[in-house]
């Protein structure tokens, strides 16, 4: 326990009440700002239950179907919303059903709290009925973790657990507490966590450094921005904008990064990945000076990393060291928080245009409309395509919408198509490619900007992995829409077959059942799609809801997203078709 | 990029967990724990734990960066065998007789620089402390004549140039 006193604190609430455990841990999510939460109980965690049922009119729990839900419910919210999101589990298996959500939360850096029951103190280590170790089982897959037994450990622990999740570069913590601690009584008080001694999540920003990529910025003739997903956790959105319409340097996006420039500006160049887009791809290895703001060069962008703009200087603007020159070697590193760093770096920047670079961008996206893009979106085939499926929703959202993408092939089509235009808008699972992780985390999603309009886009594989959500949307009545892309195939393992295993179409067909009905049965609203003329007014309709919506779209079977990079090649040999 | 002998060192609070936590960094990338050491550190509170591998350069400096990342890491360093002044203890357990019996075996104890430990009636117990080719060679010179019980330790090791922990320490808290 040693760490926990030598946190450094203040708001210090010096009202003591003597309560139990379980009342604690209500508490202490009330401190920290949290009003809702996913979860589903069990006999380990039931003290907690007792107490939610008590506190129902300060903190909303919503049932969710299965716990792996509440885990993809809580991140969508915490996507969103830039909060802490909140999922609770029993033990056992209650437990080891939120690995993959852990694991989700993990790789995508986001901010999230699980909070486990575990069998009493005395039992621990017994075999006893649920007891499982989710401690060792979730190390390699959260942040942090810690396993409560004494009742007053309980709000140094949790304050602890919501400061390390937000801080830095943010990830899931998962707290687990017997149920002897939450029955046990303690004095309460709570004390936010402000700092952990051992945890720097802030690295300062070097001047030096700074000013060092100022200079290669400067002098660079064909310079090239990637920014990812650090920029919108960093809320440096507006830096980047100014960055780039200072220095007039092309710049492309991951899938994490995406919302964080509007896809209308002139100098957004799309999307750099296997999938991404073709001049983005081709001209990172054209460039002088690659310019990588909060990404962290996945493989899935990079391809293969021998012939990876090894003819380009690289600066590299992230806030976990750990990432620096971890896949590609760095000539100039700047460490910290996007924004401040950003903001540092404005001033050092010179006016600049690269209209003729720039231009390299326009006609190579002009080859990829021809070949790739017109047909995707404006096809002209009989049979309807994903991508004009997408089109529609930016026409009829005006680009507003947030678009909860499960994972395959629709995940591609949708993140190369969808157009936004305000931050924190494009939810998927980037690194972890966790199939089932949209209808849920559309559900978070709605319930942290109900403001906004959420549309979940899901493939007819991935929704029957969390298909059972549908329950939380009709008792909540969660206006979220949902679009089915059925192609009757796992698109993207079929796709993969047709190219590289010479079409033996392994278990990639899927005999589906009648979704609009499975929907209905929910009482949502729902409709089938097949025919193109109703494809716009159908949409529209969906859009206008106040209500929940389910719209399945036929579309067909055996398309391809294109471009593509095959795994292990460069990204200069980016195939069209 | 290829292999070497690598000492990692890494300063930390004293929690139940962190070693499977720092151990799992090393299973995920497939990279064997030659030898391991956890000790308390000139820090009053603060851990130490000494590792050793054999792998390049690159994957250590990777190791090293995740194994800071853990929110009870203080700071990781990792250095190769010129570096640092290290060192392994083992313990052999002999029969008695040998003692009286073999006169070679005092010698093997004199020219080692070991220490008999303890002497019972049945047994008696050498201990040795010095580089793993050191204790190696022990352990080959009385191999011959039996040994009941054998165990080297993990490696411990300083370092040459100064860890600067303390100040390190006083630093995160001021941020």
């Amino acid at each position: 326990m040693e760490t926990v006193k030598e946190q450094k604190t203040t708001s210090k609430n010096n009202k003591t009440i003597k309560i139990s455990g379980a009342e604690a841990i209500i508490h202490c999510l009330l401190a920290e700002g949290v009003d809702l939460i996913y979860g589903y109980p069990g006999g380990a965690i039931m003290p907690v239950y007792d107490e939610l049922y008590k506190f129902q009119d300060k903190l909303t729990h919503i049932l969710t179907r299965h716990e792996q839900g509440a885990t993809h419910a809580a991140q969508g919210y915490a996507r969103v919303s830039g909060k802490v999101g909140v999922a609770m589990a029993t033990s056992g298996p209650g437990a080891t059903n939120l690995v993959t959500g852990l694991a989700d939360a993990q790789i995508d850096s986001t901010p999230m709290v699980c909070i486990t029951g575990q069998v009493p103190r005395h039992l621990l280590g017994t075999d006893a009925f649920q007891e499982t170790d989710i401690i060792g089982i979730s190390t390699p897959v959260t942040k942090w973790n810690y396993q409560v037994t004494r009742a007053e450990e309980i709000p140094e622990i949790l304050a602890k657990a919501f400061y390390i999740a937000r801080s830095g570069r943010p990830g899931p913590v998962l707290v687990d507490i017997t149920k002897n601690a939450q029955f046990d009584e303690l004095d309460f008080t709570y004390e936010a966590c402000t700092g952990v001694r051992s945890y720097n999540p802030y690295p300062k920003v070097d001047v030096n450094q700074l000013k060092a990529a100022a200079d290669l910025i400067n002098s660079a003739k064909k310079p090239f921005i990637v920014f990812g997903q650090g920029v919108i956790l960093g809320e440096a959105e507006e830096q980047l904008k100014k960055v780039i319409e200072k220095t007039g340097i092309p710049a492309a996006w991951t899938i994490l990064g995406v919302a964080a420039l509007d896809s209308e500006h002139p100098l957004n160049v799309g999307m750099v990945g296997m999938h991404g887009n073709y001049a983005p791809n081709v001209l990172t290895n054209e460039c002088d000076v690659l310019i990588a703001i909060g990404m962290r060069f996945d493989d899935r962008v990079t391809g293969n990393l021998d012939s990876y703009a090894k003819q380009a200087k690289i600066i590299h603007f992230d806030i976990d060291p750990a990432e620096i020159n971890k896949n590609v070697p760095t000539d100039v590193a700047v460490l910290g928080n996007a924004k401040e760093s950003l903001e540092a770096l404005i001033p050092l920047l010179n006016n600049n245009k690269h209209t003729d670079w720039h231009n390299v961008f326009k006609e190579k996206y002009q080859l990829e409309y021809s070949t790739v893009i017109e047909k995707d979106i404006h096809p002209t085939k009989e049979k309807l395509t994903m991508g004009e499926v997408i089109e529609q929703i930016n026409v009829a959202s005006n680009n507003s919408a947030v678009i909860v993408s499960d994972v395959g092939q629709h995940q591609m089509i949708a993140c190369r198509y969808a157009k936004f235009n305000q931050t924190k808008s494009n939810i998927t699972s980037g690194g972890l490619g966790t199939m089932g992780f949209a209808l849920p985390a559309a559900i978070g999603a709605k319930m942290g900007a109900m403001n906004r309009e959420v549309v979940a886009i899901i493939g007819d594989g991935g929704y029957q992995m969390t298909i059972q959500e549908l329950g939380v949307i009709f008792q909540h009545n969660v206006p979220v829409k949902i679009i089915v892309l059925n192609n009757d195939h796992l698109g993207m393992v079929r796709q993969w077959q047709e190219l590289f295993f010479d079409k033996r179409y392994a278990s990639t067909v899927m005999v589906n059942p009648d979704f609009v009905k499975i929907a209905e049965g929910y009482h949502i609203k729902s409709k089938r799609v097949s025919e193109r003329s109703e494809l716009k007014s159908t949409i529209e309709e969906m859009l206008a809801s106040k209500d929940p919506y389910f719209l399945e779209v036929k579309v067909e079977k055996e398309d391809n997203v294109f471009p593509m990079i095959p795994s292990g090649a460069s990204v200069s040999e980016v195939r069209l078709k | 990029m290829e292999n070497n002998w690598y000492t990692i060192s890494v300063y930390s609070e004293n929690n139940v967990g962190l070693l499977n936590r720092i151990s799992g960094i090393f299973l995920k990338r497939h990279i064997n724990i030659e030898a391991l050491n956890v000790s308390k550190s000139e820090i009053n509170s603060v851990s130490k734990f000494t590792i050793v591998v054999n792998t390049t350069e690159k994957w250590v400096q990777n190791i090293v960066g995740q194994i800071e990342k853990q929110v009870e890491v203080i700071k990781a360093f990792y250095h190769n065998d010129e570096e640092i002044i290290y060192q392994e203890s083992a313990l052999f357990k002999i029969k008695s007789d040998l003692l009286f019996d073999e006169r070679n075996i005092q010698n093997i104890i004199k020219e080692n620089n070991s220490q008999i430990v303890t002497v019972a009636r049945d047994f008696f117990v050498i201990s040795k402390s010095g580089k793993r080719e050191e204790i190696n060679k022990m352990h080959d010179q009385l191999e011959p004549y039996g040994i009941m019980q054998f165990v080297r330790s993990g490696r411990i090791a300083v370092s040459k140039a100064e860890m600067r922990i303390s100040s390190l320490l006083e630093e995160f808290q001021h941020n």
